[in-house]
């Protein structure tokens, strides 16, 4: 998928912003995803240029981190804590009822491109697990009900 | 004007604070009342928030927890005066929870407006800095080695002795690099103090950069904490606008610049050779030591790395003296531990007390046992690569040394329960494929071991050749346990043989069957 015009400017921007920051890859690659929603494989090549690496060194920077998306996302996204805590206190079976509910499993998005569905290791709200994020807002003492209803909400928008 | 508290932690957030600060404003228009809505941190009772406070003249009377519909109630019972309600907890200063704790680090936290340097100053903020500034590198470095401090990220290194070898080395440039990747389940003391008293943390790492002569600070912030980073750059921007940072802070000759930089979702980056390869740009991958960061550290230049909790203990270390923070503690354990109760328990939150207290404290008196009211069976501390203990453990004083004889972890200090419908076998796949899913790779123990060992316990609780596969996941345990570059792969085998030892019967094993 090529890009449109709109994010190519956008990413060479953001490129154009970072590039002379000490360690700039991270910075710059969370910039790009906070404004196009992803990191585009296009974006490899400039961001190599701008930073003296190879396109494999970016693509494998990229691919470490769980945050970066290689695909462009839902309109929402809906974050399911899988720690400890959480499923201490039953988030197996929220994340069993929420993936029934969208029908989707983690990593994918609705049929009508509403909610991507991604698992996540802990949100640091486990004294009132389980909890859930959505659109970077974190949601505790969560039940499928309750969830459901974040889902409705979400789509509404 | 009556100040009305309503906390902005994202716990409390995360139960609707908004709403009920929103449902006050509105309430308080719609009596023609003016009030004066302060958005504080939590004070760390998280199974009570929202929880409103006001100020009355006796002091700051607790109400909670607040939801939207309960706000008109409270304003017929005159609560903007302390008046009885069904909600009223009394003065907050008085509750025993609180009352009981012994709260050093945290002392400030959900009393003040977090983002206010003027709140700060008002409650002891830039004490320590002020004293450190009239001190040598030498001396700070004396009085944090004195005070006891060890590294609260968990590997309860003293503090001291990392900073002395910084100080010791010659550099053109050195770094002061904060550990905020707080990534293991069952914490969240570290995103207690950036969104609750962010300014702490910033003045205890200005106390180590003039300390060893650094003069460029960065926060490793995880992406989960959206809050936090608000919170920490706004605070940032408004101690270098007061001086506190940048050039010549505090009218002295140090320069000090911070900044925040956002993780990307790796829990490996909370391991600290792991996080300055991040810092620098690279894939999150552990580093060999030696060299240790304190000498060949960010770029290759000498770095103090500390967990948050750390630098936000030196400054009342500074200000207070290192015996006053000495005489609490136990052992070789000084001072005081922020411990997070979390999981399965009625009464969850933030309770720092001296090292010495006991879980069964923790659990029964502050916890006050399960949520669900079932007994209960296992508490896992420290982390998704802490052991899991049995109720027969339960006497074992919070301290290092004593964590250390039962083969468990203190950790970062998080406690999260289970009750009895727990499986055990589950939990210890679970920290296999934990370790699968979070390695970084590197080192083969734990890339390929760490599936491995999902498969193994798969075979073994499908009863698929049981007893061969117990004897191949002790071995495998052992292989991760001794060969492994980092603690990832290494404290993998802590949870599953805690599991497999204490609880065998989730193995298919008999009761009381520790050899397996």
């Amino acid at each position: 998928m090529a890009l449109s015009t709109q994010q190519a400017t956008k990413i060479a921007a953001h490129i154009e912003q970072h590039k002379s920051r000490p360690g700039a890859l991270l910075p710059m690659l969370h910039a790009i995803q906070d404004d196009v929603g992803y990191v585009p494989e296009e974006a490899y090549l400039p961001i190599s240029k701008a930073l003296a690496l190879s396109v494999a060194e970016v693509h494998g920077v990229v691919t470490f981190y769980h945050h970066f998306r290689r695909h462009p996302a839902g309109k929402h996204i809906l974050q399911v804590c899988r720690a400890e805590s959480c499923q201490a206190m039953g988030s197996e079976k929220l994340e069993a009822n929420i993936k029934a509910n969208l029908d989707i499993d983690y990593h994918q998005t609705t049929e009508d491109g509403a909610i991507t569905l991604e698992p996540v290791y802990c949100l640091g709200n486990c004294a009132c697990s389980p909890a859930v994020m959505m659109d970077g807002e974190v949601y505790g003492r969560m039940d499928a009900e309750k969830v459901a209803a974040l889902i409705k909400e979400a789509r509404s928008k | 004007m009556v100040k009305v508290y309503v906390p902005c932690d994202s716990t409390a957030l995360s139960l609707g604070a908004n709403r009920t600060a929103d449902a006050i404003v509105a309430e308080a228009k719609k009596r023609g009342l003016t009030i004066e809505l302060v958005r504080n941190g939590s004070r760390g009772l998280f199974w009570l928030e929202p929880m409103v406070e006001v100020a009355t003249e006796k002091g700051r009377v607790a109400y909670a927890p607040v939801q939207p519909n309960d706000v008109p109630s409270l304003f017929e019972a005159n609560f903007l005066a302390g008046g009885a309600h069904p909600l009223n907890l009394g003065l907050t200063e008085e509750l025993t929870w609180l009352k009981k704790q012994q709260r050093l680090t945290f002392a400030r936290v959900g009393i003040t407006d977090p983002i206010s340097l003027e709140d700060y100053l008002a409650h002891d903020g830039y004490n320590g800095l002020k004293n450190a500034l009239k001190l040598s590198g030498a001396e700070i470095v004396k009085a944090v080695t004195d005070s006891g401090l060890r590294g609260r990220g968990g590997a309860a290194f003293p503090t001291g002795i990392k900073w002395n070898t910084v100080l010791g080395c010659q550099a053109d440039q050195k770094y002061i690099v904060c550990n905020a990747d707080e990534g293991d389940s069952g914490t969240y003391s570290d995103r207690m103090v950036m969104e609750d008293d962010p300014y702490v943390l910033i003045e205890g790492m200005t106390i180590a950069a003039v300390a060893v002569g650094a003069t460029q600070g960065y926060i490793y912030l995880r992406s989960e904490y959206p809050h936090a980073l608000k919170t920490l750059n706004e605070a940032i921007g408004r101690a270098e606008k007061a001086g506190y940072l940048g050039q010549n802070i505090c009218g002295s000759s140090h320069t000090f610049k911070l900044e925040v930089r956002r993780a990307a979702g790796a829990y490996v980056c909370g391991e600290e050779t792991s996080l300055l390869e991040s810092l620098e740009g690279k894939r999150g991958l552990v580093r060999f030591k030696p060299p240790l960061p304190a000498i060949e550290g960010l770029f290759g230049k000498p770095t103090v790395v500390n967990n948050v909790i750390s630098f936000a203990t030196v400054p009342i270390i500074l200000d207070k003296g290192a015996q006053f923070y000495a005489n609490y503690g136990m052992g070789r354990s000084r001072g005081t531990l922020p411990i997070q109760l979390a999981g399965n328990l009625k009464q969850t939150g933030l309770v720092e007390l001296a090292f010495g207290t006991t879980l069964r404290e923790l659990l029964y008196d502050f916890g006050g046992g399960s949520a669900t009211g079932k007994p209960i069976r296992a508490v896992q501390v420290g982390g998704p690569l802490g052991a899991y203990l049995p109720e027969s453990q339960f006497d074992t004083p919070l301290d290092y040394e004593e964590f250390t004889k039962i083969w468990a972890v203190v950790g970062h200090g998080g406690i999260v329960a289970f009750d009895d419908t727990v499986d055990m076998a589950k939990m210890a796949r679970y920290a296999f494929e934990f370790c699968a899913i979070e390695s970084c790779g590197k080192c083969t123990p734990c890339r390929i071991g760490s599936t491995r060992g999902v498969e193994v316990i798969d075979k073994i609780t499908s009863g698929k050749d049981h007893a061969k596969n117990i004897t191949l996941v002790r071995d495998l345990s052992d292989t991760m346990l001794n060969g492994s570059l980092c603690a990832m792969g290494g404290m993998t085998p802590y949870p599953v043989l805690s599991a497999l030892n204490h609880f065998p019967q989730d193995f298919g094993l008999p009761e009381n069957s520790k050899a397996g």
